[in-house]
């Protein structure tokens, strides 16, 4: 057991826990936000996605200890914000939910995106979303749905 | 209230994009114990002795011997064991439950159990049949004594994974003598009654509850009713909640995939090229037990036609038992193998005979009023012709054709034609299923949709309650559609066989319509059952007469470019056209063909699963590759109105048309973009590479 501080949604948090644990089981365990999702547990389906310091990563594939000091923000955290809206907004016009399982992550894909790029060409959106899988939409109104949000977005990002 | 196709915001996205959405792996329960399965090391033989470690105080070890009622899960042959009592039929089939308070502890104990086998030499070849069926149309075989030529050619499929994004999983519980649970599943009332059967008790004791379901595609069909006739026993036998929920890898390894199938095809033409009769033969592995192969056997021999009708038929298929794991239900049902073959089948004829092969092909199109594989009749409208002259405007198909054949461009250009029967084949809605459908008017002026489909991510949640609001024209959000929850909606039939709008949308408009002339009354339930068109009848023995009720339509186009050194398959551009009835929402129409064409498509070129002495090679994402947002393209959707009586507001089935079109037209696009025959899918670039190398196809 380990003192371990960071930010959870601009909050900070103070927790006594192993090191070595999945950012994922302590997400939906310890902070019951279970809007990050198990898909694969190995990195390769996108479901946990979480902010990290600003940066997409998979929380099934960061251990705890990676996050000491870190800002996260998962879905929970970043619904309460404007660009959620406008991407959520889109999302729903677009018609890029159907299970809802790989959504979540999802949006935090397309936040990341756009973070870094608020015009993304259809190619660059293809390679920010290529890290989270979809088994329902094909891609194509999700990809649509960043383009709107891009647009409706302006000076947002 | 406008036209009932025109898209509205789907009511459950909200929930889901927040990520508020419930999935059965977020409910957790006070004293809540989680369940891990042991399961089989050989792929046969039997069990000589079990040992077990100390186990320690609030753990268990729940098996075979701890089933009360039958010891069967109950599908349609008695012939899959809930825990096997001694016989092992495949690797990784599930021996017993490991149960305890922390994870960590199960799993260490599962790991310590010592299983001692006898075993018995595996069977991976297709030579036990246990099931054979066996048809004619028309003058049967005899049509070949009049054969000017007859041509043959063999087809093979693969195994494909539903890949659903959410892992199979349940959570059980006991609520007074009542076993509960709540499931990731597609089918409530298949899993009551199987945990009847398995518990032997009254069917007052068994609930069965649907959370927001991430994604099924089949998967959840049969599959999910033996983890939850295990789990029952367990939740019985210790009395506290439990949890089983499997991880990718397992889920992989021991879950349902789609029937790898050997297809062989003669045809008998006459002197002016004309066919005279089909010969078809068709194989599928089951893996080790029957489950619905049987049934997904019948569906692809009544699809041998494909979209074109022929006058003679002698049609043939077997279910072989191999011990490896069972494959089962997923979206396309038997369709999607037999429609590679039959589509690749006729443009091989037309190769072989040095005609036309477009014009082949449409000169054999089913039309209004011919007869159908099994003699029935094609009732409805069939608006294949106008479909295809806008699939190929959209396209500029006859452009591309001509330059991809006149070019070593290695790009290709491909189009299927293909049809899916909506609802259960045959009888089986009238029979088997008998839907029960319950509308409630509220004391509040709200009214509740009482049904058992479920909402895996096609949209019925949106679709059934904009029926309701349109035909009462009052407010969506005054029609309520919870999950259902087996206490307190009827059997309204499992969510499968793209008979949800059709069959319970149908039905849901009558009970609305009932309710409509009766809005003054307060507060009061309607009630409707399923009553088969008095027309359709069928003989599911013989496979004569009508197998579908109705049948939706579709053309796709895909285009592709061929890597010429290293013969990856880069999709281009797709085109799709279907008549689906009429569109309940459009965007949500839209979005199955998307999502059904992006796995249909990669049925046929990309998605590979293999087994080795019946170990599954790819248990995880990484090895089983799925489409990613990178291998999407351009995708193009027309929808035709076409409506069906029956259906609400003419509504037909969606989900499965829009994958079984899919593959064949890969296949075509990639044959003529390396102008050379394809047999097989997935058609990966090492098989493509060998047929350039081997040219003499």
């Amino acid at each position: 057991m380990t003192e371990i501080k960071f930010r959870l949604n601009g909050v900070p948090v103070t927790m006594e826990s192993d090191p070595n644990r999945r950012l994922l089981d302590v997400l939906r365990e310890d902070f019951e936000m279970t809007g990050v999702k198990e898909g694969c547990g190995e990195g390769e389906c996108g479901a946990c996605a979480v902010l990290l310091d600003h940066e997409i990563v998979n929380s099934c594939s960061v251990p705890l200890a990676n996050c000491i000091n870190k800002d996260i923000v998962t879905i929970e955290g970043f619904a309460k914000t404007s660009r959620y809206k406008v991407i959520k907004n889109a999302f729903e016009e677009e018609g890029a939910v159907q299970c809802g399982f790989c959504t979540p992550g999802m949006m935090i894909a397309s936040e990341s995106l756009l973070n870094k790029n608020p015009n993304p060409s259809d190619q660059e959106i293809k390679i920010g979303l290529s890290g989270n899988l979809c088994r329902c939409t094909g891609y194509a109104m999700i990809i649509k749905a960043i383009q709107k949000a891009s647009k409706d977005g302006d000076g947002l990002w | 209230m406008g036209d009932i196709s025109n898209s509205i915001k789907k009511t459950d996205s909200d929930e889901k994009i927040s990520g508020s959405a419930i999935y059965v792996a977020d409910i957790k329960m006070d004293g809540m114990l989680h369940a891990i399965t042991l399961r089989s090391t050989i792929c046969h033989g039997e069990i000589k002795t079990i040992t077990f470690p100390d186990i320690p105080e609030g753990y268990h070890i729940v098996s075979a011997k701890d089933v009360p009622g039958r010891n069967v899960v109950k599908i349609i042959f008695d012939d899959q064991p809930v825990f096997t009592e001694k016989d092992i039929t495949y690797l990784e089939e599930p021996i017993l439950l490991v149960i305890g308070p922390d994870k960590e502890v199960v799993q260490d104990i599962l790991n310590q159990i010592v299983v001692e086998y006898i075993e018995k030499d595996p069977v991976f070849d297709w030579v036990n049949s246990a099931v054979n069926y066996h048809f004619d149309k028309g003058s049967g075989i005899k049509a070949f004594e009049h054969a000017h030529k007859v041509i043959a050619f063999d087809y093979e499929t693969g195994y494909q994974e539903q890949a659903y994004i959410e892992p199979q999983g349940f959570l059980g519980y006991m609520d007074g003598e009542k076993v509960t649970l709540i499931g990731s599943i597609q089918c409530p009332y298949y899993v009551k009654n199987a945990v009847i059967d398995a518990l032997g008790t009254d069917p007052d004791n068994v609930r069965v509850i649907q959370p927001s379901i991430g994604g099924a595609f089949g998967g959840k069909e049969e599959f999910p009713s033996l983890m939850a006739c295990q789990l029952a026993v367990a939740v019985q036998k210790i009395g506290q909640p439990i949890q089983l929920l499997y991880e990718r890898e397992e889920d992989m390894l021991v879950t349902t995939k789609r029937h790898p199938s050997k297809i062989h095809f003669e045809a008998a033409m006459s002197e002016h090229n004309e066919i005279l009769g089909f010969k078809t033969y068709c194989a599928i592995d089951a893996g080790a037990n029957i489950g619905l192969s049987g049934v997904v056997l019948a569906r692809a021999l009544i699809a041998c036609t494909g979209a074109y009708t022929i006058n003679n038929l002698d049609v043939s298929g077997d279910v072989f038992i191999t011990n490896t794991v069972p494959n089962g239900a997923f979206r396309g049902f038997g369709a999607p193998q037999m429609y590679f073959a039959i589509e690749m089948f006729m443009e091989h004829i037309a190769l072989e005979l040095d005609l036309d092969p477009l014009e082949f092909r449409m000169n054999n199109l089913a039309k209004q009023g011919d007869n159908t594989s099994t003699n029935g009749t094609f009732r409805d409208p069939i608006i294949m012709d106008e479909m295809i002259i806008k699939a190929m405007e959209i396209s500029d198909y006859k452009n591309k054709r001509k330059l991809y054949d006149d070019t070593n461009s290695y790009k290709g250009i491909g189009m299927s034609f293909f049809f899916h029967g909506c609802g259960f084949t045959g009888s089986g809605e009238a029979t088997h299923i008998k839907a029960k459908v319950k509308l409630r008017k509220e004391k509040t002026g709200k009214v509740q949709i009482l049904v058992a489909a479920v909402d895996m991510g096609q949209g019925i949640r949106t679709t059934l309650r904009k029926v309701v609001s349109h035909i009462l024209e009052i407010p969506i959000d005054d029609v309520i559609f919870n999950f259902p929850d087996t206490d307190l909606v009827p059997d309204s039939g499992p969510t499968v066989a793209s008979r949800t709008i059709m069959i319970v949308g149908g039905l849901i408009a009558r009970a609305t319509r009932e309710m409509k002339e009766r809005w003054m009354e307060t507060e009061f339930t309607v009630e409707k059952q399923y009553v088969q068109p008095d027309y359709i009848k069928y003989d599911e023995a013989t496979f004569q007469g009508d197998a579908y009720p109705a049948y939706s339509w579709g053309i796709n186009i895909v285009e592709v470019e061929v890597d010429k050194y290293t013969y990856q398959v880069k999709l281009q551009h797709t085109w799709s056209v279907y008549d689906v009835g009429k569109a309940i929402d459009e965007r949500i129409v839209i979005g199955q063909a998307d999502g059904g064409l992006t796995q249909g498509i990669a049925y046929g070129y990309l998605e590979v699963m293999t087994h080795e002495l019946g170990k599954i090679k790819q248990k995880n994402m990484t090895d089983y590759i799925i489409p990613t947002a990178m291998d999407t393209n351009k995708m193009d959707t027309v929808i035709y109105e076409n409506p069906y009586a029956f259906g609400p507001y003419g509504a037909k089935g969606v989900g499965e048309l829009t994958l079984v079109g899919g593959a064949p037209a890969v296949a075509y696009a990639i044959e003529q973009a390396i102008k050379r025959k394809v047999f097989k899918i997935p058609a990966t670039p090492e098989y493509l590479m060998e047929l350039v190398k081997n040219d003499r196809n």
